[in-house]
């Protein structure tokens, strides 16, 4: 059943197009990983899915509903929540304030500040700490654990690793397995590929806003993931599937 | 007048300056407008007040009251028709469209009411002409230490608010990242209609500390709007507390200004104004230049 | 490929605003005084709309405080006149004195940003009438006379007044033209579409934004002198009255912000519509308030700006045409 439907998506900042004609299901419990290049498009997608960029044309259906003009913060009550590019919080927030107002949605689950603590252990003591004082990986879990207040059904993260030293990834991308084992539908975006083919069931890959290759995991070469990525032997347009 | 007597004045001079700024320094905080028809609001609630004083013969304060609930409402049509278009546009918007919004209010109020001053004095209780006689030379209003006691209390509220509250959290995070605070589920619309509301009924309360502390007449707005930047100036713009002590700080230089001269009290606080700023943003380079 | 500068019909109407200026000159020989008068005031909006426009649109400082300088220029005719200098003398040092006074006015209030340069330059202004206001030898809050101009007839002196009106309206008409046609010109379209990009490629943002405060400063200047010279009375509440701004404003949003021909057809419409509704009081200028600030919201660019992309029109050749040999037009 998919959860995620995007169609024929096109995006646009003035008249540079950023993503062009892009359409992909992501089904229920899934966790996709959408890769490419700088500029590929893949943020921009990723906002308008979450609501924080209205599309030229095309449709974004959540659930069988069409949400394409729905704004950002209604889409979080629908079950939507992105994490940001650059995580984006609020500065003169602590971290349990920075958590508890992503929590207006009033969404059932089992996410609450407590919930976010433990599974991000490294924010227990940075509790009271405001935002702007923290180091990378701590401000990295709060982002997540920010848009898992909202007990989403759909979980997009933008660049989780960027910035970060390995080692920080390495224990931040440990809790959100954690996390999403628990069953929560993903769509992220990773500039580290062998992580990305790690985690991920799924792979879309993206550039110049057009979906190049897409396909399970496991099943595809490597090498034809990084020929795709940096745009060697292009294949026809639509997209080539394992 | 003593010093000591200036001091005092100026101090109740400068609540009085800092609750007609507080609505002016929230809409800055949050939006980053500045609204140039603040002061013909806060003119307007006064209007309102007295209509109702007119109408019920109650008294200013429960005037207040009734009117501060319209001026809410205006405040919210304020917001949808002009503010929210003035957002997305560029920068200068805003000052622009609030610039003829200003206009429109004078002029309106001068139809409805005709130019005749107006005052609040007579129908706000005899406790507002009272004060205690400390010495031969210094006495303390009553209403003096009312409007510095409400605006302490106005600015303590609104701090608590925005401390502890999920409202003033979510108020706070749209002032700093409009964008994020929608993703996490924050309607900035309701955050910037609730900032108007707080400003517009603050304003309007600075309104009826004008029309009870001397007088008013449709024009009076602009100079208000002015009092009202140069205090959040001066307390340095988008510091909420900053704005109380400007006002004070304000208040003391006009005061102390009329210590000088009688005509040189609205002259000082431009000048501490004017002052602030270049110490602000052109003191250092320039002294620089000129030493070269 | 080729760039141009004229097309036909900028050349055509550049030549017809040389016969229109000529034209206008023998106004006094033809029209009483009282009409002449008029379209003084007429000649007044036009310097005032092209130059706050000027700095608005084209140096992108949103002013509330030009009055500042308008009064200046009435205030330092009245002065000089009262040093015994011949009248018409005087206000040529007004305006002088205007424009001087704006260069040290500009290393300060240059570097505010946009709130803070917009009331900022309105409590300058403020300043300037309240220092006025405590001159007696300047009349005080009750307004002094132009009383040096009694030696001439009427009929001389508003000739005279026209004519000065006109030179100066022609003057800073073509200042700003020439401005916008040099290099300057090319830099000052950069700074307003982007100022850190501008900035990056070597333009010097601060020097172009001064020569425009600058060149303000001597029109409004230019503007306060008319009006005391047109009017013979001024008094500070109405010689610095930010009233000056609201019409600045109104002129250049309606008839076009950062357009050249733009303010010309605002401060026209203004002058129409003020001769019209002469006993409107305040029904007129709540239209005109709520005008400008429609405009500010749904038509950024003004009439002008309207006519401009509806008609591909450029009247005055300040822009660049890139005229490809295939026929096909772009322009900037």
């Amino acid at each position: 059943m998919s959860l995620l439907g995007v169609e024929e998506l096109d995006c646009r900042y003035g008249l540079l197009q950023a993503v062009r004609g892009v359409s992909f299901d992501v089904a229920q419990g899934e966790i996709v990983a959408l890769i490419g290049a700088n500029g590929a498009g893949k943020t921009t997608l990723l906002r308008a899915v979450a609501g924080a960029h209205r599309p030229h044309t095309g449709r974004v259906t959540f659930d069988g509903a069409d949400v394409t003009r729905l704004p950002a913060h209604r889409r979080v009550s629908l079950g939507i929540a992105l994490v940001p590019e650059g995580r984006r919080l609020f500065p003169t927030l602590t971290v349990e304030e920075n958590l508890k107002v992503a929590a207006a949605s009033n969404r059932r689950g089992r996410w609450n500040v407590q919930a976010v603590l433990d599974a991000f252990p490294l924010l227990q003591a940075r509790r009271k700490v405001r935002a702007a004082n923290l180091s990378g990986g701590e401000q990295q879990a709060v982002a997540i654990g920010r848009a898992l207040m909202s007990n989403p059904r759909l979980l997009l993260l933008d660049e989780v690793s960027l910035g970060l030293a390995p080692v920080v990834v390495e224990a931040v991308y440990r809790s959100l397995t954690d996390v999403i084992k628990e069953g929560v539908t993903v769509l992220l975006v990773e500039q580290d590929l062998t992580r990305a083919l790690r985690v991920a069931g799924r792979v879309i890959c993206m550039l110049e806003g057009r979906v190049v290759l897409e396909g399970e995991a496991r099943l595809l070469d490597r090498d034809r993931v990084v020929a795709a990525y940096f745009g060697l032997r292009r294949p026809a347009a639509g997209g080539a599937s394992a | 007048m003593t010093l000591v007597n200036a001091i005092v004045q100026g101090i109740f001079l400068g609540a009085f300056y800092a609750v007609l700024a507080c609505g002016l320094s929230i809409m800055f905080g949050v939006m980053r407008i500045i609204n140039l028809a603040h002061g013909d609001v806060a003119v307007l609630g006064a209007y309102l007040t007295f209509v109702v004083v007119e109408r019920t013969g109650q008294s200013a304060f429960v005037a207040f009251a009734i009117a501060l609930p319209v001026m809410l409402v205006l405040g919210y049509i304020l917001q949808i028709t002009v503010l929210e278009r003035s957002l997305k546009a560029g920068i200068l918007t805003p000052l622009l469209a609030t610039f003829g919004l200003s206009i429109v209010i004078q002029n309106l109020l001068l139809i409805a009411f005709s130019p005749d001053v107006r005052s609040l004095g007579g129908s706000a209780g005899a406790f507002t002409t009272a004060s205690w006689h400390v010495t031969s030379e210094l006495s303390i209003s009553a209403f003096g230490v009312l409007v510095l006691v409400v605006a302490v209390i106005v600015f303590g509220a609104l701090q608590l608010f925005l401390s502890y509250t999920r409202a003033g959290w979510a108020m706070r995070a749209t002032a700093e990242d409009p964008d994020a605070a929608e993703l996490v589920g924050i309607d900035s619309r309701s955050v910037y209609a609730r900032a108007t509301a707080l400003a517009v009924g603050i304003a309007a309360l600075g309104g009826l500390f004008l029309g009870i502390r001397s007088a008013f007449d449709p024009v009076s707005g602009p100079t208000q709007l002015i009092f009202a930047f140069e205090a959040v100036v001066i307390g340095g713009m988008g510091s909420l507390w900053g704005t109380l002590l400007g006002g004070i700080a304000l208040g003391l230089a006009q005061t102390l200004g009329a210590q000088l001269h009688p005509q040189f009290s609205v002259l000082a606080g431009h000048l501490l104004f004017l002052a602030v700023l270049m110490a602000r943003f052109g003191g250092a380079r320039l002294t620089l230049r000129l030493a070269r | 490929m080729r760039v141009q500068r004229w097309t036909r019909t900028s050349l055509l109407f550049t030549g017809g605003t040389g016969v229109v200026a000529l034209a206008l000159a023998s106004v006094p020989l033809v029209f009483d005084p009282d009409v002449v008068q008029k379209l003084t005031n007429l000649l007044i909006l036009v310097i005032l709309a092209a130059m706050w426009n000027a700095l608005a649109g084209y140096g992108g400082l949103l002013s509330v405080g030009q009055q500042a300088f308008i009064g200046i220029g009435a205030y330092g005719t009245v002065f000089f006149a009262g040093l015994g200098v011949s009248p018409y003398v005087a206000m040529l040092l007004a305006m002088v004195l205007a424009g001087a006074v704006s260069v040290p006015i500009s290393f300060f209030a240059l570097r505010l940003r946009a709130a803070q340069f917009a009331i900022g330059m309105w409590v300058i202004a403020e300043v300037a009438s309240i220092l006025v206001r405590l001159d007696k030898n300047l009349g005080a809050g009750t307004g002094i006379s132009l009383i040096q101009m009694n030696q001439y007839a009427p009929n001389f002196r508003q000739a005279y007044t026209f004519w000065m009106a006109l030179g100066f309206a022609v003057l800073f008409l073509a200042a700003l033209f020439f401005l916008l046609r040099s290099p300057l010109g090319a830099s000052l379209q950069a700074i307003r579409d982007d100022e850190d990009a501008a900035r990056s490629l070597g333009v010097r943002v601060a020097s172009r934004k001064r020569l425009l405060f600058v060149l303000a400063g001597f029109g409004c200047g230019a503007a306060g002198v008319l009006v005391v010279a047109n009017t013979l009375f001024i008094e500070p509440g109405s010689a610095f009255s930010v009233q000056w701004s609201a019409y600045m404003i109104f002129m250049v949003l309606v008839g076009g912000l950062g357009t050249f021909e733009g303010p010309i057809l605002g401060a026209i419409l203004l002058f129409a519509i003020q001769t019209i509704f002469t006993q409107g009081g305040p029904w007129y200028l709540v239209g005109l308030g709520a005008t400008a600030a429609l405009f500010a919201l749904l038509v950024p660019r003004g009439l002008w700006g309207a006519i401009e992309e509806r008609l591909g029109l450029r009247l005055m050749p300040v822009g660049y045409r890139v005229v490809s040999t295939e026929k096909t037009e772009v322009s900037a």
